[in-house]
């Protein structure tokens, strides 16, 4: 249980997605006007990592990696290098199910993310998140924790960009620098603060 | 009033179509800060009081001074102890400061004179620097962008100074105001439309930049080559058994340490301080919210408890009085600009920055301090702590009816 804790306090802080790695950058940029939106965005993003990564955990672990098919009877057999492809794949096909499953059942839900669902297929926080996971051996358990701690890093981030952006209307910033100059040196700066986690390990 | 007519005697050329009108920014700094502004506010909302912005920052800039005279005589006193017990290390730094300092007094640690000289030498020069530099591009922005030079500035440049080590490289000092005066407040707009606390982020751009002359064991004390850790770091290294037999928890209170500039003499900051919230400048809120973070986090740490990790075990009364906790609570934290704006707000984002300023110096064997990167990160969430509340308000009033 405190492996799993350390593992999500470590994914949410430590190693924030877009703070530290500066993930997922265009969609952090674009959707942070509002706080409203920032926070439908980030809910949906905690869900496609919950789900895609420990999937592509799966597929990794069962098909792809060195030795996996051995059940196949072809142990010799090394599918990694279909990596990249594989887990956009399945990331563009989980959010396209899920954007079936929610219509049909949760409809609420469905209506508050609206068009970020899509959005996310091509965010790379998404894509990064299951790179990480393959570069770092996670078992299956530990994918869906950090899959978990990453989106929510992800979310805590932009919705804070929102809010400062929203603070921000009131400045007075010169005309060169006016929306996205600003941004780029709010977000800079935003890492500066998250720099208080680097070196902690847990 | 000699002074008084002069000035309105030459106004008339720095207003719009006079000969130096570029310079209106500069002329209207000297007239206030002398005079109260005739202008008043001609639009509906405003708040008639007797203190105006330049006030209240001319009265913080004022009660940091008992630290930062303390600051002074405690780099000569640090100094001079060391020399009284090694009569062979080199005073100052073998230049101009050695110079200043054997013309003009001795080296003995029980004379206030003679600290305060050595003090001055090393920290009038980092002020100076700080204040022209950070003047310079205060006044630049002031005059390009055709808004007001702030008395803001007068509480950013001494808060700058009083946290940097007392040994910093005098370009660094240029560096640093430079990033947090610009970087920090002026691309927003100036005083008043920054998120971060302009101060603290110069501070910060230093401490990663240049982590040798920003911290470790010998920037502290301002002799060439001194080699002395800060309780607070050394508390992180061996523990507080270790610091607490060479420093009495009284002597930590009042000051008599290794550290930054201004932040040793909790007793002179809260003095400052208080003088701050009874004036209502400082909010009680913050300041509160801060203790309360900071108590509940060490004991909560204290209770856990760690076999290989000292800083567990250290008690509140001393984070309050190691390192720059009570500095960067009451002048930093309490930053109107950069904190939340609401009640509920300041609370939260107090206890926030207590509990991160614990977090850090415990958890995170990087960094021996942690309320400078404490109070930078509530600074990023205080917007939201604000937009929370006001949305809470509008929906009780709502269903109230």
């Amino acid at each position: 249980m405190e492996h799993y804790i350390s593992l999500i306090l470590k994914a949410v802080f430590v190693e924030n997605m877009a703070l530290a790695f500066f993930l997922g950058m265009c969609t952090f940029l674009a959707i942070s006007k509002k706080i409203e939106a920032a926070i439908g965005l980030g809910i949906a993003v905690v869900v496609v990592l919950t789900v895609t990564v420990p999937v592509n955990n799966l597929i990794y672990n069962g098909l792809l990696r060195e030795g996996a098919l051995a059940w196949a009877g072809l142990p010799e057999v090394d599918l990694s290098f279909l990596g990249l492809l594989t887990y956009i794949g399945v990331i563009a096909a989980i959010v396209q199910i899920m954007e079936m499953v929610l219509d049909k059942y949760i409809p609420a839900l469905y209506a508050a993310l609206g068009v970020f669902l899509p959005l996310i297929t091509v965010n790379c926080a998404i894509m990064g998140a299951s790179l990480f996971m393959v570069e770092r051996d996670y078992t299956f358990g530990e994918s869906l924790v950090y899959g978990f701690g990453a989106g929510l890093g992800w979310a805590l981030a932009i919705v804070a960009l929102a809010g400062i952006r929203e603070k921000l209307k009131y400045s007075d910033v010169p005309e060169g620098l006016r929306g996205l100059g600003i941004t780029f040196i709010t977000v800079g700066l935003m890492s500066l603060g998250f720099m208080s986690f680097s070196g902690i390990s847990l | 009033m000699a002074l008084k007519e002069f000035l309105h005697g030459i106004e008339h050329h720095f207003e719009k179509g006079g000969k130096y009108e570029r310079w209106y920014a500069l002329y209207e700094a000297v007239d206030t800060i002398f005079y109260t502004p005739g202008k008043v506010t001609s639009t509906t909302a405003h708040v008639r009081d007797g203190v105006d912005l330049k006030r209240i920052m001319i009265t913080v800039w004022l009660c940091v001074w008992p630290a930062m005279f303390f600051g002074m005589w405690n780099i000569g006193y640090q100094a001079n102890n060391f020399l009284l017990s090694n009569p062979d290390a080199l005073m100052g730094d073998g230049g101009l400061r050695t110079a200043f300092i054997s013309a003009l007094a001795g080296n003995d640690p029980g004379s206030i004179w003679d600290n305060m000289i050595y003090g001055a030498a090393y920290f009038v020069p980092v002020y100076a620097v700080t204040f022209i530099v950070g003047g310079f591009w205060e006044v630049l922005f002031a005059t390009v962008r055709r808004h007001e030079v702030n008395e803001g500035f007068f509480v950013t440049s001494i808060l700058f100074a009083l946290i940097c080590p007392p040994t910093i490289p005098l370009w660094q000092v240029a560096l640093g105001i430079t990033f947090g005066v610009v970087i920090g407040k002026e691309v927003f707009g100036g005083t008043g439309k920054n998120f971060l606390n302009p101060a603290l982020s110069g501070r910060a751009f230093l401490y990663f930049a240049y982590p040798a002359q920003m911290s470790g064991d010998t920037v502290w004390t301002a002799i060439d080559g001194f080699s002395g850790a800060t309780p607070l770091g050394e508390a992180a290294v061996a523990g507080l058994e270790v610091v607490q037999q060479s420093v009495s928890w009284t002597s930590a209170f009042l000051g008599t340490i290794q550290g930054s500039i201004g932040e040793t003499s909790t007793l002179a900051i809260l003095i400052g301080g208080g003088v701050l919230l009874m004036m209502k400048i400082a909010s009680y809120r913050i300041v509160g919210g801060v203790m309360i973070g900071m108590i509940a986090t060490s004991l909560l740490m204290n209770a856990i408890g760690s076999e290989s990790n000292p800083m567990f075990a250290v008690p509140p009364h001393w984070h309050l009085v190691l390192g720059g906790f009570a500095f960067g609570m009451m002048f930093m934290a309490t930053d109107p600009v950069s904190s939340a704006m609401t009640n509920t707000g300041k609370w939260t984002f107090g206890i926030l920055v207590g509990l991160m300023t614990v977090l850090i110096r415990v958890v995170n064997p990087a960094f021996p301090e942690g309320i400078m990167l404490a109070i930078l990160f509530g600074n990023l969430f205080a917007p939201l702590m604000d937009h929370f509340v006001v949305q809470a308000n509008i929906k009780r009033r709502l269903a109230r009816g």
